[in-house]
């Protein structure tokens, strides 16, 4: 070997082995045990557990509770992501726009929540969604909105953590989608002012098209990350009222660290992956076919 | 759109989202300075009607905060000085060395940014258990000492490094481990900064893994020691809030003081850490 080609692999090494053993390894482990019917009375001696083929997987299938994390989550991402995406990009608009003041101040501002702690601001918003003392609940009283049980009524549980991850997460897709923006030249839009194109036809035949890659690419990373919901529920509803934000990820957890059914929580987590990667590749079509893109 | 409107509508909005957005963490610092059971009286106060620290000091008195912060706090850096010595290592071999297998090596790793990290994790707790790992800071941090989207950034930013830079460098003798130190390591400071910010947040915010991991009281990172508490104190809104504010400040500080690190990352990846 060359000495650039050992220099090469022995700086490269260390993080390597890390990757390999610390994720790829697991990986692998994972996808075996979820064929195993290994759980707590194996947990002492691997060797007890037994080779159950696809078991796990079509249990899974027929357990009430896995269907309904797995409807609580498409609900959290179904209107979750629009709705986070949605606000990103008007206030990613709203910075970009000419008159726009303070940029940086409002920037950073609408940011602060993207950096800090889940469970942390979890606790804060638990409080303001309180149903008697919650100031949500007052803002609402002053429109002449009765009082909602957020996190007490089943119906109202989901719609109230959107809320907290839209406020949580906006400001990330604001940052990556004002980028784009910014990077449009300023002539496409004079030269459509010149054509006659108001502020809406600009949006639509300007921005629009060449925002599509950026949009294409947060929408697949919110995607997936909105898929992972776990620490919300977690702290705010602990999954409930009546399972009504038990998420995958939740389930998961629940049926591998609480009951120690760990062939059968690894198989909830390949579904889970296998479900992420398919909705990504839906959506990356998007980028890669412009028929697709067009309704 | 009149233009004068336009300024006012524009700029309105822009208050309104950022009030929003603000407003939580400034009550949560005023509802963790209110006496016990003032912020659950009628009207909601929004200031404390009298200022006082006891929560902090039941905070860091009874419940023993100070084990949580320095817990954290250890991890997290930790996890930073590891993580960003194996990235930066990495990335530049990407970028600038060639050795066998390189290019495949590195398919390979973008390819994997697709799995989730928790199809690793209940696994990944049945290897480190007859290592002894569990419940060390060891275990919460080996997830966390590399990681591709680090050895990608590091990667990008390395190509820019001329050749002939390099190429000088070792006609003058010096070796591949000097270069490397001596000229990379300087050249990339600004990358490894924004690196170290992003792996200290990541360490800091991560619930998940270390609520997993760290299943014994004394060794509680704030987020997992919070969740905690938040389930045995549902009644103590003051006390939680103070909690929070532990919790959430020294993130916050760092990210206001590193700002532009941090958005540079940001549009580097364009990929969640």
């Amino acid at each position: 070997m060359t000495r650039s080609g050992i220099v090469g692999w022995t700086l490269a090494a260390p993080a390597l082995v890390v990757i390999a053993v610390f994720f790829a390894l697991p990986v692998v482990i994972g996808l075996a045990l979820s064929l195993t019917d290994f759980d707590l009375y194996a947990l002492a001696d691997l060797s007890t557990s037994r080779f159950v083929g696809l078991d796990n997987y079509l249990r899974l299938l027929q357990t009430p509770l896995f269907w309904q994390a797995l409807g609580n989550t498409l609900y959290f991402v179904a209107v979750g992501v629009p709705l986070s995406i949605g606000l990103s990009l008007a206030a990613a608009l709203l910075l970009n726009a000419r008159v726009a003041k303070w940029q940086a101040f409002f920037r950073t501002a609408l940011f602060a929540p993207v950096v800090t702690t889940v469970v942390a601001v979890a606790v804060i918003w638990r409080y303001l969604l309180h149903t008697r003392y919650g100031l949500v609940n007052h803002a609402l009283a002053t429109l002449g909105i009765d009082p909602i049980d957020w996190l007490g009524d089943p119906h109202w549980s989901m719609p109230a953590i959107i809320l907290f991850a839209t406020w949580k997460n906006f400001g990330y897709n604001m940052v990556i989608l004002l980028a784009a923006l910014q990077a449009v030249p300023r002539e496409l839009y004079e030269s459509a002012r010149v054509d006659g194109a108001g502020t809406l036809r600009q949006f639509t035949d300007v921005t629009f098209p060449l925002l599509t890659p950026t949009l294409v690419m947060v929408g697949i990373m919110t995607v997936a990350g909105y898929f992972q919901l776990f620490a919300e529920p977690y702290v705010m509803t602990q999954g409930g009222p009546l399972r009504s934000t038990v998420s995958v990820l939740y389930f998961m957890y629940e049926e591998g660290f609480r009951w120690w059914n760990l062939g059968f929580a690894s198989a909830v987590a390949f579904v889970l992956f296998l479900i992420i990667f398919t909705v990504s590749a839906g959506l990356w079509r998007f980028d890669r076919d412009p028929a697709a893109s067009r309704p | 759109m009149n233009p004068r409107l336009a300024v006012w509508v524009v700029n309105g909005l822009l208050a309104g989202l950022a009030a929003v957005s603000v407003f939580p963490l400034l009550w949560m610092v005023s509802v963790s300075l209110m006496p016990a059971g003032a912020s659950t009286t009628l009207p909601t106060p929004v200031l404390p009607p009298a200022v006082t620290l006891d929560n902090y000091r039941t905070l860091f008195g009874g419940v023993g905060m100070g084990r949580f912060v320095f817990n954290s706090l250890a991890i997290a850096v930790l996890a930073t000085l590891i993580s960003v010595s194996f990235n930066v290592m990495a990335g530049y071999a990407f970028a600038k060395l060639r050795f066998r297998g390189r290019d495949a090596i590195f398919k390979a790793l973008l390819a994997a940014l697709v799995i989730p990290g928790q199809v690793a994790m209940l696994p990944l707790f049945l290897m480190l258990k007859p290592l002894g790992l569990i419940n060390t800071y060891g275990g919460a941090i080996v997830p966390a000492m590399a990681s591709v989207f680090g050895i990608f950034v590091v990667r990008q930013f390395a190509r820019g490094i001329p050749d002939d830079l390099l190429e000088a460098a070792r006609i003058d003798g010096a070796s591949e481990f000097r270069i490397f130190l001596t000229i990379v390591v300087p050249l990339l400071t600004p990358v490894l900064v924004t690196l170290a910010v992003f792996s200290f947040l990541g360490s800091w915010n991560d619930f998940m893994w270390p609520l997993i991991v760290l299943t014994d009281d004394a060794l509680h990172t704030l987020p997992v020691a919070l969740a905690g508490l938040s389930r045995e104190h549902v009644q103590d809104n003051e006390l939680m809030m103070a909690g929070s504010v532990v919790t959430v400040l020294p993130v916050l500080v760092l990210f206001l003081a590193l700002q532009r690190h941090y958005m540079a990352g940001l549009m580097a990846g364009g990929v969640k850490g």
